[in-house]
């Protein structure tokens, strides 16, 4: 056992963080407030090899660990939530079912350009009547000589109205049920495929969410992803490597909104002393770090699993509830600590509050989690 | 050394770097008279990065090779995998326990003997000055020992055929100068912004790359030259200067006013008539 990052983690570490607070902070406020998809902060995150960290090189990847994949989201996340999710699912939601189950040609045409950052990827499994419980789709893909024509649509796609290449699912035989479910590769332009509402959301306001339609989209047969009936597993497979990412991007808000906490109660005065000297402040930020610190052994522990080739499906779980919940509790308090303050749009509080409440919610909500996390246990 | 070339031929560029405190406020134990380096985490020399950035450019413009050359502790190969993974070719440490205590003479002349036994060169850049000595002499220094041309507070380069075109950054103004090649340049935090090291660059840094270790025998270094015996410098007695003297705020409700205020209290203290 060994509680350390090694140099190389620690490195990425220090030059991600430098690239946030030098990058991405000075613009986190801007973005929330025009909802405007950061595209400035995408290409100097593709030129540092951070939108495909874990592919590996020969398709334009960085070839990093999953631990360092976590680090970057994190620290990414610790000064905007909206940024971080745009990495997590370029990397964990568009890559990764590419690499994991695309054929050579496809992760030529398809990955390498998404793994450099040239592109923007998404993941489309989510429908109207198809959210928690994902194997009741009614996209439906029909074969018909060397093509699928696909009708359905998806809702609630995170990067769905600014992404190049988008995983997406659909059915392609009805009566066999989850089993029925196909993966496919489509990419923005190809007729048929439109973009439909865009959600005016919460938080993660600088992260685009929206509807994808589907009317008579013709798909090659080179674009299905592993077989045919195999969606289902890719879908599973795909969102416990997403879980890590969205950990990681609630332990980046905890992390954040406790520094924020520390700093102000260090320079907010009240009866002559500075807010952090009382005792009711100081143990808060106490059971804060405690608590980040927790989180961030669980997020690390899951990637670690993937990384030694370890089941994680139950370890990601775990991470991403204890984190997203971890998210929520230390930004309420973060707003807590700074008072009338924190509640305004003056400090960055409110913003880290309202972008961690989506971490309990998206890639399996914290109740699902416990689903994964209890039938580990054999319940 | 001269090396005859046309425009688009290899650039053979050498970069010294230090690794220094991360702070720009060194603070100094009040009893022993050192830096109080503990708990102060260790970077690359922010004139330093201009000087690898500036570097890689032209190595992407003429094509070429980039060598990052550092004197240092062990500890400072993570200085020199830092700037590897921003893109370098090939990182060197001089590291040798006999160079401990160097001045800036001894420390040029060691990096000088470093860059002789590289072989040939075009450009050496270094940083204007490192953030904790704050002494700006390495670069002239080694340029005088090399014996090959200088400028300094470089903020612009341009390279026609075998002639550098550098503006210097001045206090007030600038000035171009034209300079055969090979010369020494150093670098001023105008000149360029650093590239952040890639992900990829980090993993084939600590995976892959190896930092050659020389050591004084390596380098044909002269013992005498070396060092604390090497360094004609002789620091007596470093300190924090004790904070001294009142600040008083000239208020007024116009520029004309101040100013006029300003120079009753000069006069009135004799400084102007």
């Amino acid at each position: 056992m060994d509680f350390r990052l090694n140099d190389e983690q620690e490195m990425i570490r220090s030059a991600v963080r430098e690239l946030a607070l030098n990058d991405i902070e000075p613009i986190a406020k801007e973005i929330d407030a025009e909802s405007r998809h950061p595209a400035e902060t995408i290409k100097k995150l593709a030129e540092m090899g951070i939108m495909g960290m874990m592919v590996s090189e020969e398709y334009g990847g960085s070839g990093s660990d999953a631990i360092s994949y976590a680090i970057a989201v994190e620290e990414i996340s610790r000064v905007c939530g909206s940024t971080g999710i745009i990495v997590s699912v370029n990397n964990s939601l568009a890559c990764y079912p590419i690499e994991k189950f695309g054929t050579d040609d496809q992760k030529n045409k398809f990955l390498t350009p998404l793994a450099s950052g040239a592109k923007l990827g998404a993941f489309g499994l989510t429908e109207p009547s198809a959210g928690t419980d994902a194997g009741s789709q009614r996209t439906v893909a029909q074969k018909e000589d060397g093509h699928y024509i696909i009708n359905g649509s998806k809702i609630f796609i995170t990067n769905g109205p600014v992404a190049d290449t988008l995983v997406i699912f659909a059915m392609t035989d009805k009566s066999a049920g989850m089993r029925g479910i196909t993966a496919f590769i489509i990419e923005k332009g190809m007729p048929g495929f439109s973009i439909g509402t865009e959600e005016d959301k919460l938080g993660i306001r600088g992260s685009q969410t929206g509807e994808l339609v589907f009317q008579n989209l013709i798909v090659p047969e080179e674009n299905r992803l592993w077989d045919e009936g195999r969606g289902f597993s890719i879908a599973m497979q795909t969102l416990d490597c997403g879980r890590i990412g969205v950990a990681a991007q609630a332990l980046g808000i905890a992390q954040g909104a406790l520094d924020r906490s520390v700093q102000y109660a260090k320079e907010r005065v009240q009866f002559g002393k500075p807010i952090g000297k009382f005792q009711a402040i100081s143990f808060m930020l106490a059971d804060m770090e405690t608590r980040v610190q927790a989180a961030r052994y669980l997020v690390y522990s899951a990637a670690f699993a993937k990384d030694n080739q370890k089941k994680y499906s139950k370890e990601a779980a775990m991470a991403k509830l204890y984190a997203a919940e971890t998210a929520m509790d230390i930004t309420t308090k973060a707003i807590q600590i700074h008072g009338g303050y924190g509640y305004t749009k003056d400090y960055p509080v409110e913003r880290y509050f309202r972008d961690a409440k989506i971490t309990e919610i998206y890639e399996g909500t914290s109740e699902v989690m416990k689903m994964v996390i209890s039938r580990a246990l054999g319940l | 050394m001269s090396i005859d070339r046309n425009k688009g031929e290899n650039m053979n560029i050498i970069v010294c770097m230090k690794q220094v405190p991360d702070t720009t406020d060194v603070k100094i134990d009040p009893k022993t008279g050192t830096l109080i380096r503990e708990g102060v985490p260790s970077i690359v020399n922010p004139d330093d990065k201009h000087a690898i950035e500036e570097s890689l450019r032209l190595k992407e413009k003429f094509g070429g090779t980039v060598t990052v050359v550092s004197m240092g502790p062990p500890q400072a190969i993570d200085a020199l995998k830092e700037v590897y993974a921003m893109g370098v070719d090939d990182t060197i440490l001089l590291s040798d326990r006999a160079f401990a205590g160097a001045d800036t003479w001894a420390t040029s002349y060691t990096l000088g003997m470093g860059i002789k036994a590289l072989g040939e060169y075009d450009l050496i850049f270094c940083g204007l000055q490192a953030i904790d000595g704050d002494t700006a002499q390495i670069g002239p220094q080694l340029a005088e020992f090399l014996d090959i041309p200088q400028v300094t507070y470089v903020k612009k380069v341009n390279i026609e055929g075998n002639e550098l075109t550098v503006v210097r950054a001045l206090e007030d103004g600038h000035m171009t100068v034209k300079v055969p090649m090979p010369a020494l340049l150093t670098a001023v935090k105008e000149l360029n912004r650093p590239r952040y090291p890639t992900m990829g660059g980090i993993i084939k840094a600590y995976r892959e790359h190896e930092t050659k270790v020389w050591s004084a025998s390596d380098i044909e270094a002269e013992p005498a030259n070396i060092g604390l015996e090497g360094s004609p410098t002789q620091v007596k007695r470093t300190f924090a200067p004790e904070p001294r003297g009142k600040v008083e705020i000239i208020e007024g409700d116009s520029a004309a006013e101040m100013v006029s205020g300003l120079v009753d209290k000069l006069k009135e203290k004799n400084v102007v008539r």
